[in-house]
Order: C-alpha cells, then structure tokens, then sequence
C-alpha cells in the first residue's frame, strides 16, 4: 500500500529574476517582464514590480497569482496605517510588515521570493531580501527568483561589501552612483538571460531617489 | 423636549409613536460644532466649525477623510464619529480588497444607516449621538449624503448641522441653485459664506474652520490652513469693497461680521495634525 500522492499542486512557478541594489542616496530594482508556465510563455510584458509606499517598491518572482495577492494584501495594510497614522509608511516599516504577513501563512505559504527596495527615513538606499515564509534581512543589493544562481555571484564580484560582523561598522550600500548601478544592472540581466530560459524579453527598472519614482526599460533576448 | 415616562430607554414606545431616545441622539448632533457640506456636479466641498474645549487645548478632528474618493465631516459626539470613520474606511478598503474598484457612496451610506437602525432596536445598545455629512465621488457623480442616529439618510445639494447650523442653512437655500455648475473655487467660497453664518460675530479665520475637497480629478483632502486663509482674504477683499485690503483690521462700521484678513496677531487654538 503506497502511501497517496497529491494529483494536483496549489502552486506553479511563472519564473523570472529580479534584483535590487542600494546606492547612497538612490535605490534600484529590476525584474524581467517574462511570465512563462513549464516549457511555454504566458505573456511577454508582465510587470513583477509593485509600488507599495512613496519610497518603497517590492519586486517578486515565484507564483504571481500568490504575489498578486501579496501585494493586495500589503496595499490595503498600508491604506490602514495611512488613515492612522497619516504618514506613508518608511521602507523599514514595510519590509517588517512583509515579513509578518509572509510568516502568518507560515504553513501555507505565499510562494512568492520577494526583494524590497526604497529609501530609508534618512533618505539612504536600502534593499531588503526575503525567502517565501518572511526571513528577512537588510543588505546591499539582491537577487531573487530563476535567475538569482547566475546574477548573485557576479554582484557579489562587483559590489560585495565587507562582512557586517567588521568593526567599525561599514556601510552595506555600494558606493556606485545611479547610472551605473543601472548599467550593472543591464549588464547582469543580459547575461542571465543567456543561460536562464525563463529570463528575458524585457527588463523593468525603477529607481527610487529624492525626486521620486522613475521606470525604464530595456529590450531583452525572447528567445 | 422634556422628561417623560417614555424615554427611559431606546426600546420603549410613546403612545404618540415617538423613540425618545433617538430624537435625544438628533438633539446631540445639533449640540456639536457646526459642520456643512454642498456639492456641485463634478465637486463636494465640507467644512466645519473647529471648537476648542479651552484656550489651551487643541480642537477635535471633525472631517475624516474615508478614501480617495469619500470624506465625511461628523458634528455630535465625536467619539462616536471618529469610530463609525474607522468603520466606513473599513468598509472601504475591503470593498476595494474584493472588487478592484471604489466603493460607491450609495451603498456605503446604506451600510452606515443600517448600523445606526440596530442601536435603534436594542435594549443594550444606546443610538449613535453623531450625524454624518458623507461626501462621495462615484460613477453617478458628486454626492452628499447626511446620516442621521435615527438610522435614516438624505441626499441633499447643500446641508448644514450642529449648533447655529440654521444661519447656514438660510444661506445654502439662498444660493443653492448656483452651486450644480459653480466651479470648485466658487464652491469653496461659499463653503466659507455659510461657516461664517454660523460664527455670528466671529472673525472668520483660517485658524477658526476645517475645508475639505473631494471632486473629479481631484481626491478628497482638507485644505491647508494657509490655502483656506488666501480664500478668506480674497473674498473678503471683494465682498466687502471696502477701501484699502484689510490687513490691519479695518471695521465695517454697519456689517456684523467684521472680518480681519490674515492678520498675524490673528491667534486660533492651533489644531492637532492626527
């Protein structure tokens, strides 16, 4: 008597990478726009980015019916919090309240593998990286999803910081300026996409800085 | 209204086929600080009467803004008011959380009159002591709705409530028929006209009165003090035609409301931010 398999999963993987890196003043996150099911695409121009507060925007790869809901979740979160405290909420906020919405399906989990990025109350770069059950940890610059296996050794080449355990303390946010980060961050996604076959078609850029929010794109191979 | 054998509580009857205790709660609302709202076709303006318990202390939140595309201004006992606020933004949200859409005004202000009805019906509950002007924009257009304890509503152009909400009043039944196709300035301006029919006397000053907005294009927000305070001096300056502007106080001799534009020796109780 073998014991009786599940015939159908809850879950389904739609692929994708994303990646955040924190600058000084500014912070970047990219994500492609591929959305694929198995062997095949399901559409070309998906966004897998979402703006959660003014200075605060979440990028997530993994089962997107699971990080659409995520997001709704999290928005109406900070609809509430704004009509209390009638303030946006910081990006430090919001990465602590991911993380407990995320554990609070702790044995259910949102298959989701999030990066946060924004500006911190000072107005510095901060990114903060995530598994699915809401472990979460503030770092330089990330990368999740289909492509983070081939995109996080060459960021860890170009921008590794020293260890956080250094005294004194050093600062985790690279000392690159924004157009460069931006072009790291081309760079890196061209060449996933070469190798990951659920990268690619385009990629969506948002950089958060003083003046605000701003979105780029850029052409990507679709095979 | 005096005391009698059958107000004693919210589930007793008079032989004439009154609740007492409901029409104690509408006397509550005309008890607070005058609140008044009146919309056009594209936008609702509220305003309200900021009263201050005393010199020292700051005046209570009366408009609360519910989303983006509903506000509400409370008179009666704010508790009440700030509560049933947390409700509708609930309501809001959630509305939002399923449909993908804004919850339109028609429905939130039912669902509002249907939580009143039940304090109406039960022994161990009293009526809300608050009325609701609901300001709301959805795809029928601009709405403003006034929720009574009684658990009835009413649409209106223009209404006025609280202490002194008569004087308003008079003035919106004046003016009414110019506010459909006013421009959202205009009706902000008259906003203003009829806080200053309830102030009776007192100087209008940015300082004294609460402005929200809600209109096409335009999500609901209460305006700054300093934006409120140029509309007072504009208006001021051209109805009163009098000579120079006014910055130094200059009296009407024969006008009751003699008004001090912008003065900085003009000190309000400052309100509270949250």
């Amino acid at each position: 008597m073998t014991k009786q398999q599940a015939n159908w999963s809850p879950y389904d993987n739609n692929g994708g990478s994303c990646v955040a890196i924190a600058g000084a003043d500014y912070c970047v996150i990219a994500a492609d726009t591929r959305m694929s099911t198995g062997y095949n695409i399901l559409t070309r121009e998906y966004s897998k980015i979402c703006k959660l507060a003014d200075k605060c925007v979440m990028a997530s790869s993994g089962f997107q019916a699971d990080v659409k809901a995520l997001q709704k979740q999290l928005a109406a979160r900070h609809l509430i919090y704004q009509h209390q405290h009638n303030k946006q909420m910081s990006c430090p906020a919001m990465a602590q309240l991911l993380s407990n919405t995320l554990y609070y399906k702790r044995f259910f989990p949102y298959y989701s593998f999030n990066v946060l990025g924004g500006l911190d109350n000072e107005g510095k770069g901060c990114v903060f990286t995530y598994d699915a059950v809401g472990s979460y940890e503030k770092v330089g610059y990330s990368s999740q999803g289909s492509g983070s296996t081939l995109i996080t050794p060459f960021l860890d080449n170009q921008l590794k910081s020293p260890s956080p355990l250094l005294l004194p303390a050093q600062d985790a946010v690279t000392p690159l300026g924004e157009a460069e980060a931006i072009d790291l961050i081309k760079t890196v996604f061209a060449s996933a996409s070469e190798r990951d076959i659920y990268t690619g078609d385009k990629i969506e850029i948002v950089v958060v800085n003083a003046d605000g929010i701003r979105r780029e794109y850029m052409e990507l191979r679709k095979d | 209204m005096f005391r009698n054998q059958y107000d004693t509580d919210v589930t007793t009857w008079s032989p004439a086929g009154r609740l007492f205790q409901v029409e104690y709660a509408m006397e509550a609302v005309k008890q607070g600080s005058a609140a008044i709202g009146l919309r056009s076709k594209t936008h609702i303006v509220l305003g309200c009467v900021n009263k201050a318990n005393s010199e020292l202390s700051s005046h209570q939140k009366k408009i609360f803004k519910v989303d983006d595309h509903i506000g509400v201004a409370i008179a009666g006992l704010t508790a009440d008011g700030r509560v049933l606020s947390r409700y509708m933004r609930n309501e809001c949200i959630n509305y939002s959380f399923t449909y993908e859409s804004p919850l339109p005004v028609g429905r939130l202000v039912v669902q509002l009159a249907d939580k009143a009805q039940v304090c109406t019906q039960r022994s161990w509950k009293r009526p809300y002591g608050v009325g609701l002007l609901v300001a709301g924009l959805d795809e029928s257009g601009a709405h403003l709705y006034y929720n009574c304890p009684s658990g009835n509503y009413f649409e209106y152009q223009a209404f006025a409530i609280g202490s002194r909400s008569q004087a308003a009043k008079t003035y919106l039944e004046r003016r009414f028929e110019s506010f459909t196709d006013a421009s959202r300035d205009d009706l902000v301006k008259d906003a203003l006209m009829a806080i200053r029919e309830t102030l009776q006397g007192e100087t209008l000053k940015s300082s004294v009165c609460t402005i929200a907005v809600v209109g096409v294009g335009e999500p609901f927000h209460i305006l700054d003090q300093a934006t409120v305070q140029q509309m007072i001096d504009a208006f001021e300056i051209v109805g009163e035609q009098e000579g120079p502007a006014a910055a130094a106080g200059q009296e009407a001799s024969a006008e009751p409301e003699a008004e001090q534009g912008g003065a900085a020796a003009g000190e309000g109780v400052a309100p509270m931010d949250i």
